[in-house]
């Protein structure tokens, strides 16, 4: 048991690296591949058509990727690397400031509706239109709305502040609709038993309902977790603000031409933030949860 | 009891990641200045910012995209004190892909807007109540680019090609100048939509590609073309510019808020002020690019040095010579780009009187002539511009 334990993370990584690498040659393998085509001029129809270009502009190789992190930019004696990672962080704090909002925000409604089956009706259905709302369709209202309309705050809001918000509408969702029926999860027995001992609703909700929609909160926060590095990302991107991984990520998109593997590494640092994310939670799972004796769900 | 406990561990440690991460890293940029400007009348300031002098009066520049040197002349007017010398203490905003610069201008979040005349026409349509107050660009930018040996040098000879351009809203020029050489857009050419790279052009998906003279154009030839390995070169390109065809729209201007300038008479002494400082910039970046180009890099530090250096060489091109004064509406091209507006149906109409006014872009250079600054530029020359691989 104990070994397991001990071993489980270290194989988890091994199993992961391995396959990281298998993905790097099954990428160098194709190319070249298609590399062999193109030299021997013969007219391979799949390849350029159903199947991706494999010239160096359409897929630089991996060591130019890898390369990409290391290259400095004329004007910083930074690696380019070193620079992506300074957004990274700005746009992880964008989307943790958003999801510790959301998961506030989903807590809140999932316990509220939890109290009454009318209420539960009624605004289920709201909860989920509210995620039809395409996230491009609010943000440059959020934006203008944060640089106008909050004066109230007793802090400055600032542009970043309105990409968490963004964030916080992708996060609370899920935290809401399976912290609700985390709630639900409790047998009639045990909620029974807590009313012979003629437990306040306060009491049952505190000692027996949040503590068994545990694993569900779980499931929810690590789906809430990379959805906030995506909706910060997105919202930067959308609203333009300056410092982040979405505002680097579009830079290099638009210069692709020009730089392609930039775009490449600044995509797979974005890929990082949100395995990043999924595996702090994953840690606070199990810490918590997995003491409990409740199964883990990966 | 315990469970309660363990709750309590999850949640706090969870909450205090964000907020620790919320507050670390909040000394970067952007301090927002409360959104009051010269109006005395609208909703106080929350903070007093002790390190601004009173005098200075807030301003906030709502660009339509990021940083680059197709906004130079604001950046150098903010980095060399233009905009401090005559009492303005100006937030440069940068784009995004869905900020709208006129809706930002209308909204009260920024004081001017740099949009495309069209752009800004359309909201003006609308309802949106703004008005061009300086036409910065005098020419417009966005050309057609094909490779030499594809044999298209001329509108007539994209019949029967695939014809790239970027949509919403960047293809009406090469709509006109397609219908103006009888060619039907809908079934003589195959449009083709492009991404914002110039991918498509050298993977022979399109024939002729939308390109900005400034940009695009610029990228093909920091790439390495794989027949000679060495970059491309301008006479591998042929290139279709709609300011020769006829078909051009005016680009790049300041807009403002036309019910603050009738109402507001600080708000109008501001953008007079704004218009001068922000000309005395672009003239800057005319007569000091090396210098210009810096101020821009310091502002994006990981754009391409040469990529930029190119792109204010262009963009001073569609600025100067401007035979009327930098930022004084020519009213033919004004009318030019009304026209092709309304029969390409971006407009239902032509825009009332006052979509745009010269007034205060008149005053600005009448300032400016003043003080020696020259704002006809008949002088200016464009320079020749090494590109490097990648735009290094």
């Amino acid at each position: 048991m104990k070994a397991s334990r001990l071993h489980g993370p270290v194989r988890r990584l091994a199993v992961f690296c391995l396959f990281v690498i298998l993905l790097m040659l099954g990428y160098t393998a194709y190319k070249a591949f298609g590399q062999a085509i193109d030299d021997a001029q013969t007219d391979w129809p799949a390849i350029g058509s159903v199947l991706p270009r494999t010239d160096d502009l359409t897929m630089p190789s991996v060591l130019d990727i890898v390369r990409g992190v290391f290259d400095e930019p004329r004007r910083s004696n930074e690696a380019f690397g070193s620079i992506v990672f300074d957004k990274a962080v700005f746009t992880l704090r964008e989307a943790s400031v958003g999801f510790a909002v959301g998961v506030i925000v989903g807590l809140g409604i999932a316990i509220i509706l939890s109290q009454s089956q009318l209420l539960e009706r009624a605004l289920v259905p709201h909860v989920i239109a509210s995620q039809t709302i395409p996230l491009i369709a609010i943000a440059p209202i959020v934006v203008i709305w944060g640089r106008k309309n909050v004066d109230f705050l007793p802090w400055e809001w600032q542009d970043w502040m309105s990409v968490s918000l963004i964030a916080t509408y992708l996060t609370f969702f899920p935290v809401a609709i399976n912290g609700l029926r985390g709630l639900h999860s409790p047998s009639a027995e045990a909620v029974e038993l807590m009313d012979s001992y003629a437990a306040s609703r306060r009491h049952t909700l505190w000692r027996l309902r949040l503590p068994a929609s545990l694993p569900y909160l779980f499931s929810a926060f690590k789906i809430a977790a990379t959805a906030s590095v995506v909706g910060a990302i997105v919202g930067e991107i959308s609203a333009g603000v300056d410092g982040g991984l979405g505002r680097q990520i579009l830079l290099e998109a638009s210069r692709y031409t020009t730089g392609p593997e930039r775009l490449y590494v600044a995509v797979l640092f974005a890929a990082g933030l949100g395995i990043f994310a999924f595996l702090t939670i994953l840690t606070f799972e199990y810490g918590l949860v997995r003491r409990k004796g409740t199964e883990l769900v990966l | 009891m315990k469970l309660q406990q363990s709750l309590i561990r999850l949640l706090v440690p969870l909450l205090a990641l964000g907020v620790l991460a919320g507050a670390c890293g909040s000394d970067s940029n952007t301090e927002p200045v409360p959104t009051t400007t010269a109006a005395p009348t609208t909703a106080a300031p929350t903070t007093t910012e002790a390190s601004m002098p009173e005098e200075l009066t807030p301003i906030k520049l709502q660009l339509q995209w990021f940083t680059q040197a197709q906004f130079a002349g604001y950046y150098a007017a903010l980095a060399r004190g233009f905009y401090e010398d005559v009492g303005l203490d100006v937030e440069i905003l940068e784009g995004g892909l869905d900020i709208v610069p006129a809706s930002v201008l209308n909204s009260g979040a920024a004081d001017f807007a740099v949009s495309w005349v069209p752009r800004g026409l359309v909201p003006r349509e609308e309802g949106t109540n703004i008005t061009n107050i300086a036409q910065i660009f005098q020419r417009s930018a966005t050309l057609q680019v094909a490779f030499a040996d594809s044999g298209i040098s001329s509108v007539a000879d994209l019949a029967g090609k695939n014809v790239g351009n970027w949509g919403f809203g960047n293809e009406f020029e090469m709509l006109a100048g397609l219908r103006r050489n009888d060619l039907d857009p809908e079934s003589d050419v195959t449009l083709v939509q492009q991404a914002f790279d110039m991918l498509a052009l050298i993977n022979g998906d399109v024939d002729a590609a939308q390109a900005m003279i400034y940009n695009e154009y610029a990228q093909v030839l920091e790439t390495v073309n794989p027949d000679t390995g060495e970059l491309y070169q301008p006479e591998d390109l042929n290139i279709i510019d709609w300011n020769d065809e006829g078909t051009a729209m005016l680009q790049d201007a300041l807009w403002a808020d036309a019910d603050r300038l009738e109402t507001d008479a600080a708000y109008r002494d501001a953008a007079v002020r704004f218009v001068e400082a922000s000309i005395r910039g672009w003239a800057y970046c005319r007569d000091n690019a090396n210098a210009c180009v810096d101020i821009v890099l310091d502002n994006a530090s990981t754009l391409g040095e040469s990529h930029q250096a190119w792109q204010l060489n262009e963009v001073s091109s569609l600025i100067w010579p401007s035979p009327l004064g930098a930022g004084v509406m020519d009213p033919e091209l004004w009318n030019q780009t009304v026209e092709i507006a309304v029969s390409e149906q971006i407009l239902s109409s032509p825009p009332d009187e006052g979509a745009y006014r010269t007034d205060i872009a008149e005053e600005a250079v009448a300032k400016l002539r003043e003080q020696g600054v020259d704002v006809v530029g008949n002088d200016f020359e464009r320079i020749v511009v090494e590109l490097r691989e990648g735009g290094e």
